[in-house]
Formats: C-alpha cells, structure tokens, sequence
C-alpha cells in the first residue's frame, strides 16, 4: 500500500495544455502514472499526447472517472482550480501552482474544511508512491520503491531525502511535499496520520522549516499516537528573523517559528532529530536496523511454532545476523 | 511587501480609519509647510524607515513650534538610524511625516495578520500599547485578546464588540474603537495585507480612536491586483544587491557571513546555510536560482555574490531533477572563466547526468572542489577554509 496516490489513481490535470501542465503530464504518464484526462476551458474535446481534454472538470470526472487532480494553471486562478476540482467529486487534489495569494488560499482551505477531501499543496513538487503513480514534478528515477514514508516542506530537499534513503537502500511508501505556503490543504500532522494509519510505512521522515507553528503540532500528535521511527530535520537554523527565505511561509515573525524551538520541541516528542541535513537517510537507516533487531526475535519465534516451510533460511540468517548486531551494540552500549 | 507608516495612514484613511492629521515631507522646508497646514501648536516629527523601534532611536520628536519643526527636521533628514530591528549599519531618513500632536489618555495595541494554525486572519488586542508585542506576548500572554475571522462572512459586530470591551473601554470610547476595528479589519482584507499593526492605538481625551502608528504588509502574491500600492514600494529601503538579484529572477539575501552558496530550491538553499554552519563556516547569503540553473543563472550568481567582500568561498549545491547536472556543470564551468573567479569554489551536483558533471567539471583544469554527497560538500567547505 501507500497513501494518496497509488495504481488506482486516475488522474486529471488541470491546465494540461500549459507550458508546465504539458511538460510534466507527459514525465508523469512515462513514469506510469494513469492520466486519463486533462482540461482546459475552451480546448475540451482537443487530445493531448492521447489523453481526452475536456473544459470542466466534472465532464473528467463523468467520462473518464478521474479520481485524482493535479493542477498546474497559474496563480491567478488556481483557488477557481481547487474548487471546481473539489465540487466535481475529486478527492484528492494536489496543486504545483507557486505564489497564490494567502487570502485566496484561506477562502479555498475553510471552504472544503470538514469534507472528504484530500488538498495537497500548493507551491509543492507533489506526491509519489514509487512504482505506482507520480502526481507532480519530482523526478521519478531517484526513488525507490519501499516502506518509509517523507513528508517535507520543501521541493529539492525531499528529493535530497529521497536520494539519501535510495542510497541506504531504503525504499519509499510515499512521498508528499506539502508546499511552503503560509496557508496548506495538508499540514504534517494530516500526513503523518496517514503515514501512521498505514501498513506499508514503517518509519517517516518529516522535513520541516522555519516559519508557523506545524511541526510543533505534529510533534504533539507523534507523541501521542506515533509508534513508528521518525526521523526530523527543519532547515533555517541560520536564517535570520523577519526574512522571507524564498518559500511565502519561511519566516520568523515575531521571534516565533525558530528552527530551535521546532527541534526542541520535536525532540521532546522522541522524533530523531538530524543537526545536518546529510544524515537524513542514515540516521533511518540505523533507526530501521534496530527495529528490525527488535521485531527479529519475535519473527523467528512465530516461524518455529507454524514451522512453515515458506519462510526461507535466507530470511532466517538476515534476522540471527540482525540480532547479533544489536546485542553487540547493546553490549557497547552499556 | 514593506510601506512607510505614512504611507500606510494613506490606505487607512481611504477606509474610513482615524488617524491624526498629518503629511509627507522631503525638506525642512516642506516640513514646516505641512505643519502650518495642519494647524495647531504642538506636531510630531517622524523619520520613516522600514523598520519599528525608531522613538528610541531619535526618530520621533515632538515640536512645540514652528521653528522647532524645522530644526528637528533638518536633524533628522540624512541621519543614519539605528533601531533594534535596522542592524548595527542603521539606515538612512529620506522623508519625514508631521503630524498633529493628541492628547494622549490610554495607549492601546491592534494587531490583524493571518493565524496559520487555523487558516484564518485573527484579530489582537492588548491594553498594553506602547510597548513591543512580542514582549508582552512572551511575560503576560493573558493581556493580549484574540479573534479568529471567519473568512466567508468577515468580522462580525460582536466580535469588534467584544474586542472592545476587553480593552476595558465604555461608552464613546467603546463606540469609537468598535467603528475602529471594523474599518482596520476591512483595509486589510481589501489590500491584501498580510500584516496590520498598530501600536499605540491611541484614544484621545477627546473620546478619539486613532491610528498613532501604522504598520502594514502586504502578501507579495497578491500585489499583481493591487498596482496602487505596488507603487509605494521604496528601492532606497531594500539592500541594493537583493534589488540587483531581483532583476535577473535570483531570490537572493545577503547575510553577514564568509561562504557564499548557490542553490536550487528554497528548502535546499537554506540546509545548505545549515551545512556551512556545520562546516565551520557562516553563510554569507541566500541564493536560490530555482529550476533552470543555466549558464546565465549561474554568471549572475557569481556576479551578485562575489560584490560581498567577506566571502572567501562558494559552495554550489544543485539537484538537478529534471534539469540534467551536466549542463549545470557546463554552466559552472563557463560562468567560472567569464568571471574570473578567484576564490575556491565547492561544487556539489547531483541528480541526473550527475557522473558526467563531475567529469566535465573535473576535466575543465579550474580549481572546482568536486562533491559528491552533500556531507562531502561540508567537509570540502571545511577544507578550504582552514587553507
């Protein structure tokens, strides 16, 4: 499994006949993605690259029972997007479009507020379940399918992550940029339930930044419910206050929204917080190893009651090395 | 985006918000003839800066003549300020604002900005005028009242109402300030701010209601329906080289440090500030390029860094996802032989075509520090440091 997106996913995009919309739509079918239609008023009954486009929405949604939006169309207009998107029955809307106004954006999150609808961004790469769907503009060849889910702030930097994890020949569930606006359809703490909730994620790293309140509330909910490893990073300890740093949300108003405040406050929650955004993926990679140690023994112990002849005795060897391991470490430890 | 408080009483008086009568000046000259106009005996002389703190600084001075008006405007008029929020460099007073001196009774705190844990604008008030917010949001966080808006139906009476009582007032008072906050609420929605503060909202023993300070903001994304108030923005007010970096599409901010960076991504670009830091270094700037980090990207990079003499090194940290690392590196390479750069300059690419950058840049025979991961971009920062 995954969240938000996977194989079932049949995805529309909003403004597919733009300079973006056209480029990316076509990375995403590549990569396997299912685009089963686009729109754009007044281009309806037009193909692109062989994908039906209509001029609404919902005319999507009846013909080609798209149940995923990406958007693409210029600032401007894309609160107009979001809402057409949510009143044609869409439950998962992901928007790419950088630099719409706050004010539109609040209208548009307390309009859908309360329904049963998924907004992902906006100003954000997107989310993608490796080997499944792509739905946005991270490039696909740096994942890895598996069972760590990143949920991040940031565009590059997740793919940074990403790239760390592959190294660590950590695969991922999914990854979900939320976006760097001060105002989000996803907060972490709505990921970070999911990633929690599913059965194929085994540990999250959350790539936070200065600038809000977010990652102190997600630290409260992992606190509470989260029992999977969770690995933290906030960029901008070294920017200063009351600068914007690129993103419309990075920034320290008021002395608040720190990075230090943030990582105190994430450390407290038992979150694995990297001082260097260079430790990402190993720091999971060591947290992975240990819960494998962990669970190893229970495992084993299961295998010999059922005595199954499916369990391989490779997969039994790779569990006595774990233990070994983590018994040599405890010792040094100690 | 950043305005003047004058500026920022001209938008509130267009809504209905009481403020002190009052107007610009360039000159002492001009000074004395906005005094004269308003009238009266008594007049405040105000530096304007883009920056809060400037009363204890020697930016606020009251006169109690004409004469006075023109000598405290002279003063003022070239003067490098220096307050808690310009830095230890100050800035200098180009124009003035004179306005009418009140009798002041209470000094009251309004502030409106958007609440992002909840997603709506949220209005405060504090009987605590006069002081830093933050200050008195930090020891006795029960004296500020707060109001979250609902964005589908705008402030509604009851909460001005409420609002106001909290602040301890009655009567005209309590009448005055309801008008008040309603009209204030109003100036920003219709601006698009994302920031109104006023501090001290002052009420007179009159019984007025009055904007005696004005700070507002507004959200740069939005500035494309509002061109009247794109126009007060102040180039005099912004660091020359970020307004430099703004031309060429560079999302550049100078920082006080020795190790400059180039990178692609906001969040990228501020772990790679981190990374220096780590390094042993400072991060001498911001500098995302965003997606198309070419030749000419780079070439403007290098420009716009390299006019800050504190920076010893570079380190230039892209991911090149979509865009192909071996063109960047080509980029790097051209860029480095136009400009002739002589300082040490890490390299770190990554992403696609990432093995043949690092062969392009290696083969080059200019003095590039090649990275591979960005913990070897850290310790190559570390490196060429200690030279």
């Amino acid at each position: 499994m995954s969240i938000l997106v996977n194989n079932k996913t049949r995805l529309v995009v909003q403004g597919i006949t733009g300079g973006e919309g056209s480029f990316h739509s076509l990375q995403m079918i590549e990569y396997g993605t299912k685009v089963v239609a686009g729109v754009t008023p007044g281009k309806g009954g037009t193909v692109f690259e062989g994908v039906p486009v209509f001029n609404t929405v919902a005319d999507a949604v009846k013909n080609q029972k798209a149940n995923t939006s990406v958007i693409f169309v210029p600032p401007a207009f894309a609160a107009d997007a979001i809402l057409e998107a949510a009143n044609a029955g869409i439950k998962v809307i992901i928007c790419i479009t950088e630099g719409i106004p706050a004010a539109d954006m609040m209208n548009v999150y307390n309009s859908i507020k309360g329904k049963d609808i998924t907004l992902v961004g906006p100003n954000c790469p997107g989310v993608i379940s490796p080997g499944q769907a792509k739905v946005g503009i991270m490039p696909g060849f740096i994942h890895k399918k598996g069972r760590i889910g990143v949920v991040s702030r940031s565009g590059t930097l997740t793919y940074e992550a990403v790239k760390q994890l592959t190294d660590q020949n950590l695969g991922q569930s999914t990854c979900v940029g939320i976006g760097g606006d001060p105002v989000i359809g996803s907060k972490f703490v709505d990921i970070i339930k999911l990633f929690n909730e599913d059965k194929d994620t085994d540990g999250i790293i959350m790539i936070g930044e200065i600038g809000g309140t977010a990652e102190e509330e997600a630290a409260e909910f992992i606190k509470k419910n989260v029992k999977k490893p969770v690995v933290g990073f906030i960029a901008g300890r070294t920017a200063p206050p009351g600068r914007r740093m690129g993103h419309a949300g990075a920034i320290i108003s008021g002395g608040k929204g720190t990075a230090a405040e943030k990582m105190a406050a994430m450390k407290k929650a038992g979150i694995m917080v990297v001082e260097s955004p260079a430790e990402m993926g190993i720091t999971m990679a060591k947290a992975i190893a240990k819960l494998k140690a962990k669970n190893a023994p229970a495992k084993k112990a299961a295998a010999q009651k059922t005595t199954q002849p499916k369990t391989t005795p490779k997969k039994k060897a790779v569990a006595k090395k774990a233990v070994s391991k983590s018994k040599i470490k405890s010792k040094t430890k100690k | 985006m950043k305005i003047h408080e004058y500026q920022g009483k001209q938008i509130l008086h267009k809504y209905n918000v009481s403020i002190p009568m009052g107007g610009v000046a360039f000159s002492a000259e001009e000074a004395v003839e906005v005094a004269k106009k308003i009238g009266g005996e008594v007049w405040v002389v105000k530096a304007q800066i883009h920056a809060g703190g400037r009363g204890k600084g020697g930016g606020v001075k009251v006169a109690k003549s004409l004469h006075e008006v023109y000598e405290y405007s002279k003063a003022m008029l070239g003067m490098t300020l220096i307050t808690h929020q310009t830095g230890p460099e100050g800035k200098i007073v180009k124009r003035l604002l004179i306005e009418q001196g009140v009798n002041i009774e209470k000094e009251l705190y309004v502030g409106i900005t958007l609440d992002r844990a909840v997603s709506k604008n949220v209005i405060m008030v504090s009987t605590e005028g006069g002081m830093e917010i933050e200050k008195v949001a930090a020891e006795t966080p029960e004296k500020i009242i707060k109001e979250a808006v609902d964005p589908s139906v705008g402030i509604m009476p009851y909460q001005a109402r409420k609002l106001a009582f909290a602040l301890g007032l009655s009567g005209v008072q309590h009448k005055n300030t309801v008008k008040f906050l309603t009209s204030l609420y109003k100036a920003y929605e219709k601006t698009d701010a994302s920031l109104a503060e006023i501090n001290p909202l002052v009420v007179t023993k009159e019984g007025d209601v009055l904007a005696l300070d004005a700070k507002i903001n507004f959200d740069d994304n939005a500035l494309y329906r509002h061109p009247e108030i794109a126009e007060y923005r102040d180039i005099d007010e912004e660091d020359p080289l970020e307004v430099e970096a703004s031309k060429y599409n560079l999302n550049y901010i100078k920082l006080d440090g020795n190790v400059g960076c180039m990178v692609n991504g906001a969040g990228l670009a501020m772990a790679t500030m981190d990374i220096i830091k780590l390094a042993g270094g400072e991060p001498a700037n911001f500098l995302d390029v965003g997606g198309g980090a070419n030749k000419e990207t780079v070439a403007n990079g290098f420009k716009i860094i390299l006019s800050d003499p504190n920076v010893k090194a570079i380190l230039i940290n892209i991911f090149g996802g979509i865009v192909r690392c071996d063109r960047v590196a080509q980029g790097v390479i051209d860029a480095t032989r136009e400009t002739h750069v002589s300082i040490p300059i890490v390299v770190r690419l990554e992403g696609t075509n990432a093995t043949e950058a690092s062969e392009l840049l290696e083969k080059s025979g200019l003095n590039f520090e090649v990275a591979h991961s960005l913990q070897e971009a850290a310790a190559k920062v570390t490196g060429v440091l200690a030279r």
